[in-house]
């Protein structure tokens, strides 16, 4: 079996983890910028964390043969500081044309604020500006509904934007359709306590289909599983899912989304 | 898949996590203490699967949601408690 694992914090991560991933079948491995679980005091912090995202981290997993891409924002949780974002924002085109960046990515929203919308729509028009893939986090709990019709109002507001050069992530059974419909992509983010189960994960394919979904497992510095999509994948087997159908939703879907930006070079399986 | 292998796959699991969810409800109401917004909407929630219709995971979800489209004039907390504390 091989899978790309298209949405991981690999910085918050022990080496171990990439040990366990590439010995499931882990082809390529996809890190967007994140909160810290702490907010950081200035954009320095980012251009440290930048580097590390695009240098560092990169060499770490290459150690274990595993391409290591990024995604490079300031997150939806450090948006409320306006004057913050824009001092991130002026930093990102330095970083854009590296080798391993993908796009813009994970923004979005996270408690549905006004500066939060500010900071979002700013990351949005550095996206078009720059033609970058962008990857969008959507709220936790009782907030992704409203976040994710909020965030999909700021895309749909921005003509130079194409649908399916962006994928809204950490989709559930009560925004997934909308999303879909939309023409862009979605992400399920499976996780042991909240957001998708494997189960639920596998339900979403069955009742909307496969086309235009990836799966990831979003692990960071919380409770979160590396090896979520591989056992999503045997989730998959127990019901009867073919080698095929499980290949297209784990490697080929994510390999066809990311293909997008020309520096992402599709594994060989 | 058909019911009986629905069955034999998920039934033993989802057996034990609706008995863990009853002890849930014995414990918080054997405690003392006013009910809030959350227990409110769980209560909504739980009624949810009682009913006939086939999205009940989706209507769950709705159940805890914030069903308000303007956005909030500033976020004053990171964390999300899983229930919408306002009133329609």
């Amino acid at each position: 079996m091989r899978y790309i694992e298209p949405h991981a914090h690999m910085v918050s991560r022990v080496t171990d983890d990439y040990v366990h991933m590439v010995t499931a079948g882990c082809a390529a491995v996809c890190e967007p910028a994140f909160w810290a679980g702490y907010d950081r005091s200035s954009a320095a912090g980012f251009y440290d964390y930048f580097r590390q995202l695009t240098e560092h981290e990169p060499k770490r997993a290459a150690k274990f043969g595993l391409p290591h891409y990024c995604w490079l924002c300031i997150n939806p949780k450090e948006s409320e500081d306006v004057k913050l974002a824009d001092d991130v924002l002026a930093i990102i085109p330095e970083f854009l044309d590296r080798p391993t960046v993908l796009g813009i990515g994970e923004i979005g929203l996270n408690k549905n604020s006004r500066n939060e919308i500010t900071v979002l729509e700013k990351h949005v028009d550095l996206a078009a500006r720059h033609n970058q893939l962008i990857l969008v986090h959507t709220p936790h709990l009782e907030d992704k509904l409203k976040g994710t019709r909020l965030i999909m109002d700021v895309i749909r507001n921005d003509s130079r934007i194409q649908p399916g050069r962006v994928i809204i992530d950490h989709v559930e059974e009560h925004t997934v359709q909308m999303v879909l419909d939309a023409g862009l992509w979605a992400g399920m983010t499976l996780y042991p306590e909240s957001k998708c189960s494997p189960a639920r994960a596998v339900d979403m394919v069955e009742r909307y289909g496969d086309e235009r979904i990836w799966m990831n497992c979003a692990c960071d510095w919380g409770v979160s599983d590396p090896l979520a999509v591989p056992k999503t994948a045997l989730e998959m087997r127990k019901r009867g899912h073919s080698a095929a159908a499980i290949d297209k939703l784990i490697f080929q879907n994510p390999a066809r989304f990311l293909a997008q930006c020309p520096k992402f070079k599709i594994p060989e399986g | 898949m058909n019911r009986s292998q629905i069955l034999d796959l998920y039934f033993v699991d989802a057996r034990h996590k609706l008995i863990d969810l009853a002890a849930f409800l014995d414990r918080y109401e054997r405690a003392e203490g006013a009910e809030d917004f959350r227990m409110a909407a769980f209560r909504t929630a739980v009624l949810e699967l009682s009913k006939g219709n086939n999205d009940k995971a989706r209507q769950v979800l709705l159940a805890f949601s914030d069903p308000t489209t303007e956005p909030i004039p500033a976020a004053t907390t990171k964390a999300a408690c899983g229930a919408w504390p306002g009133v329609q």
